[in-house]
């Protein structure tokens, strides 16, 4: 496949970026879109120039790690749950020209090219997305009942990798779909419950400190979201939001 | 500032409790557009129907309870109190995210969004004006095209409407509001949390749409009904 690329370059955090164009020839179609980026970057550095910055870890769409606009839409697939690494070049046209840029929100501020500094999210998880427990030997597995049909919802919303497609796609820039989900899967299993409301305060209240944007309900996130976290999940963070303000903790 | 907050404090001021009071706000506002269009197709029923229930809505309502004209003041606070909060959530909101959101990409294909949950911002602001201008028109009576300003009611919605230009104009803005209304309902039960399941989503989707439709019809019905001479003295 021959390709007509046209990715953001920026040379570092506060320099200006600019959209370039390379292309590209000798792509097999069976390659992931990361490592298309690879056999680019391979060509740069044979042409002594400096190769595209871009993230990426697992390449299984397990991590979270990688994720770039792609043609416009978050990990580029359309109406297809998928991360930028398990897209594959088949999903493209001979000849085509693909743009790629990086996620964008002020709270994921660019490092360079297509790499952008997500601890914005890091720091929400630090906030309240844990429960606290004393460590020890392990406790049988029946020891905490922990009803099904809760249990489901909890880990469809344990599945989020933290990828940030969300934000990238939310034309506010809201973490709401994150956070929520980072929400949801302890709010709904009973280990979550002691820590339910003062988790909820404080990791909403981290969310808008980071300067991510305020949900407006479009939907964009749960649209481009790879691991398919639902919409409901911010209804039912507003939900546990407005009842923790009947509770004490936190105050 | 923050730190020296509580979390609960910190969650009081988060933007989702903004959202719920803009919620909140909001669907008190459709609950009085809903009457109001209710009231408006009072109109097919004479003027005698039309007056007679204008009037009761400014004077009789709660008597003896509070004093004659008294109950019509407390539902203008109320609602003059909504929109102000409903406005000052919306602001408050709006100046924080489009300051801190990207700057937008070179390419953007939308995936999911309607073209009334992009334009709630600007809608909303063509909304507030209408409001005005409405009031303008039919409270305080000082822009008063087609009508004297001591007209009845009946008579004062009869004369307006049987100008063409004034059925247009409040047609399109109709349009605006039920497309606010839309995904203003939508938003709003999601906001406080009715979105439980993809079917209570589907449902809350469908319930917006079909309000938003309804206000259409029912406040064009008697304009429209009027202009083509389906209703006179």
């Amino acid at each position: 496949m021959k390709l007509k690329l046209r990715i953001w370059r920026q040379a570092g955090p506060n320099a200006t970026g600019r959209m370039v164009d390379y292309d590209i020839d000798g792509v097999s179609e069976d390659m992931s879109f990361l490592e298309m980026l690879d056999l680019l970057n391979e060509n740069l550095t044979e042409a002594n120039q400096e190769p595209v910055a871009f993230d990426h870890d697992c390449r299984e769409g397990i991590c979270g790690m990688c994720g770039v606009v792609i043609n416009g839409v978050a990990h580029g697939a359309d109406k297809m749950r998928t991360t930028t690494c398990q897209l594959h070049m088949r999903s493209f046209e001979d000849g085509a020209t693909i743009e790629i840029e990086p996620w964008q929100a002020g709270a994921f501020p660019v490092l360079k090219d297509l790499a952008v500094d997500r601890t914005a999210f890091d720091r929400i998880i630090q906030a309240g997305g844990f429960i606290s427990s004393n460590t020890g030997s392990a406790p049988d597995a029946h020891a905490t009942p922990a009803p099904k049909l809760e249990a489901d919802v909890a880990f469809d919303n344990a599945t989020c990798i933290g990828c940030g497609a969300c934000v990238a796609a939310c034309p506010n820039s809201s973490a709401m779909l994150f956070t929520s989900a980072k929400i949801q899967h302890l709010a709904l299993l009973p280990q979550g419950q002691p820590e339910r409301y003062s988790r909820v305060k404080s990791m909403v209240a981290q969310h808008d400190a980071e300067g991510f944007g305020n949900c407006t309900n479009i939907g964009e996130c749960a649209a481009v979201c790879p691991k398919g976290i639902p919409l409901e999940s911010i209804s039912q963070l507003n939900k546990d939001l407005v009842k923790s303000l009947f509770m004490k903790d936190g105050k | 500032m923050a730190n020296i907050l509580t979390t609960h404090q910190r969650a009081v001021r988060s933007s989702v409790v903004k959202k719920v009071i803009m919620a909140v706000t909001g669907i008190i506002m459709i609950g009085f557009l809903l009457m109001h269009m209710y009231g408006n197709l009072k109109m097919f029923q004479g003027p005698e129907s039309f007056d007679g229930y204008a009037h009761w809505l400014k004077g009789d309502i709660l008597y003896p309870i509070v004093p004659k004209g008294v109950f019509i003041w407390i539902f203008r606070f109320g609602l003059t109190a909504s929109v102000i909060l409903h406005i000052w959530a919306a602001v408050s909101l709006s100046r924080n995210t489009l300051k801190v959101r990207g700057s937008g990409y070179q390419k953007f294909r939308p995936q999911a969004q309607t073209y009334s949950a992009r334009t709630m911002r600007w809608g909303g602001v063509i909304v507030a004006g209408f409001i005005i201008f409405h009031l303008l028109q039919f409270t305080v009576k000082v822009i008063t095209p087609g009508f004297d300003p001591n007209a009845g009611p009946f008579e004062m919605f009869l004369l307006t409407f049987q100008q063409w230009w004034m059925v247009v104009l409040y047609a399109v803005l109709m349009v605006v509001i039920c497309m606010h209304v839309r995904h203003g309902f939508w938003s709003a039960f999601v906001t406080l949390g009715a979105n439980s399941s993809p079917r209570s989503g589907k449902i809350l989707n469908w319930l917006g749409i079909g309000v938003a439709v309804a206000l259409f019809i029912g406040f064009m019905l008697p304009p429209v009904a009027v202009l083509l001479g389906w209703i006179t003295n």
